[in-house]
């Protein structure tokens, strides 16, 4: 057994060291509470006036030049509709899939399996110049739009959630597909009265997983969405923001802060949730 | 199995939108850039017109300029740094929070709390760290004054900068990793330390010889994603450092902390080169094939010793 002064040497160093890791932040919420002049000169002093901190949000989320507000709501509405897409489709593929024991199935599923491993870079040129392509042959715009942008979040994130499906469905009883079936049910009835409810865990999983990635990426949104769109996300935004002008570091950092804030309630809402799904994630 | 009339027709009703999305963004993208990387594409030629077949040309030439090389060797060195930084980091914490100290949970969301940020974001949130907040206590306490020298700046210099991207993406992925390794340290059997305790073994013993054997499994995990993730870095090198400084290498003037991913982005589009970037791409994707292929056989063979 430990004895009890070193344990107690031992919490105060943690709580000392998760101070410092965490400090940033610190960082960050003071100096949203500041003027510009403030921002530079003191960047490690308290704010004069916290009420500043309500000011420079308002700045941020009115300003026509950040766009916050509009570029928040796309961000929702990116990653929301690429959720539920990039966990309901590959949900009835891995289904099938597992169900199925031809050749055809195994080589489909091998082949999503050994998309994990392909890194954007190798993709991302000519995924543009293909869906200009798109666009010039059909007139279908998918550069610049909502449609785009969900529809490469699904061919993206599909491998890993076909993959981890597939895992899942593995493991449930095929006895009880065959009371349903028993039961008369047809066969896509039977995936969407009987196994799509069990997946219940794995949705949430692969949702946090996923949820995570399309929420703070940034790379694929400013090829596909592009810069200076009518849709841009909050990465672009802010990207947009602290690159283009002359360093504003009191608004930058609320940006920054404004940024974070969702992503935090969202933590400290499921957080036993979110680190275990992370970590299930990681072990695949 | 099944014995419904359909059962063909709904495996590729179900599969259908999957397989589209899979050919329309990876599968075509693939093979069209694995053809571009030989071709002279460039950023003003639209798809499939004009464009000329130049062998291995894009290859070569990526070999041969000094900013793909320097690239190369910057992102190996970054890469091995950040693998050992965040490791460390992750592994020392993970022992602490796994022992038992009375606020260990409040630690091990606090710690991962980082990792829940965009790269981007923090690349910016360290940015003013490094070029205003250090420099202000130089300022203020006379003891530190050098660090107000604009000479001194972290970011001015390029050893610097990589130290402050090896901070930036450490201190980002360190609580992440500290979390697989606490679920590693949790699933040893509390047995095996009863059993070393009487026979008197210490805490350094019960590490080296019951802890680390055990957690064997997730070193292979978590080597491979730092891994791979450091040497995929692009969003804290371009809000940290957009790959400045400039230097000059085999006579020729360039960033001086630009990261693969990042070489590969500005060859095509600052470069206008589209063909030479993809062909980037390609000797990157064979990288990270190689580094996946030897994770999947040493676990492989890390299972049949067991």
């Amino acid at each position: 057994m430990m004895k009890k002064a070193p344990r107690y040497l031992l919490e105060a160093v943690v709580l000392a060291a998760l101070v410092v890791y965490l400090y940033p932040f610190v960082i960050v919420f003071i100096n949203s509470a500041k003027d510009s002049f403030n921002v530079t000169q003191f960047p490690m002093a308290l704010p004069e006036n916290w009420g500043q901190l309500l000011v420079n949000m308002e700045t941020i989320w009115t300003s026509p030049n950040i766009r916050y507000s509009s570029s928040f709501f796309s961000s929702v509405l990116i990653t929301a509709s690429a959720l539920v897409f990039v966990t309901f489709f590959p949900a009835q593929a891995a289904w099938v899939l597992v169900r199925t024991k031809t050749r055809t199935s195994q080589w489909i599923f091998l082949a999503f399996v050994a998309a994990l491993v392909i890194p954007f870079q190798i993709v991302m040129f000519p995924l543009i110049s293909w869906f200009r392509t798109i666009f010039e042959i059909t007139g279908i715009r998918l550069l610049r739009t909502y449609f785009g942008m969900v529809l490469a979040y699904l061919g993206f994130g599909l491998s890993l959630s076909v993959f981890m499906y597939h895992g899942f469905i593995k493991s449930i009883p095929y006895e009880l597909e065959e009371a349903a079936i028993i039961d008369g049910s047809s066969m896509p009835g039977v995936f969407y009265r009987v196994i799509l409810p069990l997946l219940t865990p794995v949705h949430a999983t692969i949702a946090i997983l996923h949820g995570m990635w399309i929420w703070n990426d940034f790379l694929l949104p400013l090829l596909v969405l592009g810069k200076g769109n009518r849709i841009q996300t909050l990465p672009l935004a802010v990207a947009n923001f602290a690159g283009a002008y002359v360093k504003q570091w009191d608004l930058i950092l609320t940006s920054i802060l404004m940024a974070m804030i969702p992503v935090l309630i969202f933590f400290f809402i499921a957080q036993k949730r979110i680190m275990k799904g992370m970590v299930a994630g990681s072990i695949k | 199995m099944h014995k419904f009339k359909n059962n063909t027709l709904t495996f590729w009703m179900f599969l259908a939108p999957v397989l589209f999305a899979f050919f329309m963004v990876v599968i075509i993208p693939f093979f069209v850039g694995a053809f571009y990387s030989l071709t002279d594409w460039n950023a003003t030629a639209r798809a499939g017109a004009t464009l000329s077949f130049v062998g291995l040309q894009n290859f070569t030439d990526s070999f041969t300029d000094p900013a793909f090389i320097y690239s190369f060797g910057f992102t190996t060195i970054y890469t091995i740094l950040n693998v050992m930084v965040i490791n460390i980091v992750a592994i020392a914490v993970a022992l602490a929070v796994t022992s038992k100290l009375r606020l260990r949970n409040a630690y091990r969301m606090g710690f991962f709390v980082p990792y829940l940020i965009g790269g981007l974001i923090l690349g910016y949130l360290w940015q003013f760290i490094f070029n205003q907040a250090i420099p202000s206590i130089g300022e203020s306490i006379g003891l530190f004054s050098a660090l107000a020298e604009p000479d001194n700046y972290m970011l001015s210099r390029i050893p610097t900068s990589m130290i402050a991207l090896v901070i930036v993406g450490s201190w980002q992925y360190a609580g992440y990793i500290m979390m697989i390794y606490v679920a590693a340290i949790e699933g040893v059997p509390q047995e095996l330390y009863e059993a070393a305790r009487i026979d008197g073994a210490g805490n350094w013993q019960q590490f080296r010889n019951i802890t680390v054997p055990m957690i064997a499994q997730a070193f292979t995990i978590t080597m491979f994603l730092t891994l791979v993730n450091s040497f995929k870095q692009f969003d804290v090198n371009y809000s940290l450092t957009a790959g400045g400084p400039a230097t000059v290498f085999m006579d020729e003037s360039i960033f001086g902390t630009e990261l693969l991913a990042m070489n590969i982005y500005n060859t095509a589009f600052v470069g206008n080169d589209l063909a030479a970037g993809q062909a980037r791409a390609v000797v990157f994707f064979v990288v990270i094939v190689a580094f996946s292929l030897i994770q999947v056989s040493y676990n492989k063979r890390k299972e049949t010793e067991m």
